[in-house]
């Protein structure tokens, strides 16, 4: 009974085994196209899923995509070609790195401004309150106070 | 000066609350297109309806038209559809379909079950079309003008709304 068990649970592995090895997704014939095509769409937004980029998107429009890729690479255009075709279609928004123009200024220099404006008040936090603690010397009067409260603490031990 | 202190940041988070508010009914979805201004792709395709006959962009030239991406898998194209069909039956302008990533055979079944707005329906079977027309997201419309230049584009289906406050005025302002 056991062993009938056991060998069940084997097929059903073997079988989701090569179920997997079936699905495998088909790679081109191009082992170094294939590569640099994975290493663009990496920097490529998919449309359809738009946190996902062209490498990991499952989407239709993202495996067209990537066919399109691979076949401008075929024909010998360079990544930075590859890069204009898509955004002549598609608009900079599938860059994941944006280019740097007025529009996207904020976006690039944004977070450095604030991390320059956050210095600038802790900063600013900060001399004010070492200046709060600064030493400021006694006057005489006070000096002669602080004398007699001590003597006075030695006279009673407590 | 002690009011400063409040008033900064106070400033500062309304500041960021407008722009959130404003993201709020904003569709992340709807991508400006670079296309809009440019001269629509060239694309010779055959027809839905007829795979002998083809169809080219520059046979569009000299008219106003209207370019209707959809597929018969697309939901929201259900939904746009009866506007379509209402609207071809004014003919203010021709509307030409796009049928992209689809079967011949579930496309002209679709035609006949929801009705036939188009003056022609072009077949996009692999998308290629679609991709130089900056398709991601079944429907979409282009308003092309006579030159062959892309006016507008809507993403996702066209409303009533749409179709009277903005394609309707372009239309019959391309056509002025």
């Amino acid at each position: 009974m056991l062993n009938r068990l056991l060998a069940g649970v084997l097929a059903l592995f073997a079988a989701a085994f090569w179920a997997d090895a079936r699905e495998a997704v088909p790679v081109g014939q191009d082992p170094a196209i294939e590569q640099r095509m994975m290493k663009l769409s990496e920097e490529l937004r998919c449309l359809v899923c738009q946190n996902q980029t062209l490498a990991d998107s499952q989407a239709d429009l993202a495996a067209d995509l990537r066919q399109e890729i691979r076949e401008l690479m075929q024909k010998g255009q360079t990544d930075e070609q590859v890069k204009r075709y898509l955004v002549a279609r598609y608009g900079d928004f599938v860059l994941y790195r944006p280019p740097l123009k007025w529009a996207t200024w904020l976006l690039w220099f944004g977070p450095a401004l604030l991390m320059v404006a956050g210095l600038a008040a802790l900063y600013g936090v900060l001399l004010r309150r070492r200046r709060l603690v600064a030493d400021e010397p006694l006057t005489a009067d006070q000096e002669k106070r602080a004398a007699a409260l001590l003597a006075e603490d030695e006279s009673q031990p407590s | 000066m002690r009011y400063l202190r409040f008033l900064i940041p106070l400033a500062a988070f309304a500041v960021l609350t407008g722009f959130l508010m404003k993201g709020l009914w904003m569709d992340p979805h709807t991508v400006p297109s670079p296309l809009i201004g440019k001269p629509a792709p060239a694309f010779r395709l055959t027809q839905v309806a007829d795979p002998a006959k083809s169809v080219s962009r520059d046979e569009m030239l000299g008219k106003v038209w209207l370019l209707n991406v959809w597929a018969s898998w697309c939901v929201s194209c259900r939904d746009e559809h009866p506007v379509l069909v209402d609207f071809s039956k004014t003919g203010i302008v021709p509307i030409y379909g796009l049928d992209y990533k689809d079967t011949r055979v579930e496309a002209l079944k679709w035609l006949d079950q929801f009705g036939n707005p188009y003056d022609v329906s072009l077949f996009d079977p692999d998308g290629r079309v679609g991709i130089d027309y900056g398709v991601y997201g079944v429907p979409e419309t282009y308003v092309i003008d006579k030159t062959g230049t892309i006016r507008y584009k809507q993403i996702g289906p066209i409303t009533p709304e749409i179709l009277h406050e903005k394609i309707v005025p372009l239309v019959r302002k391309l056509n002025a």
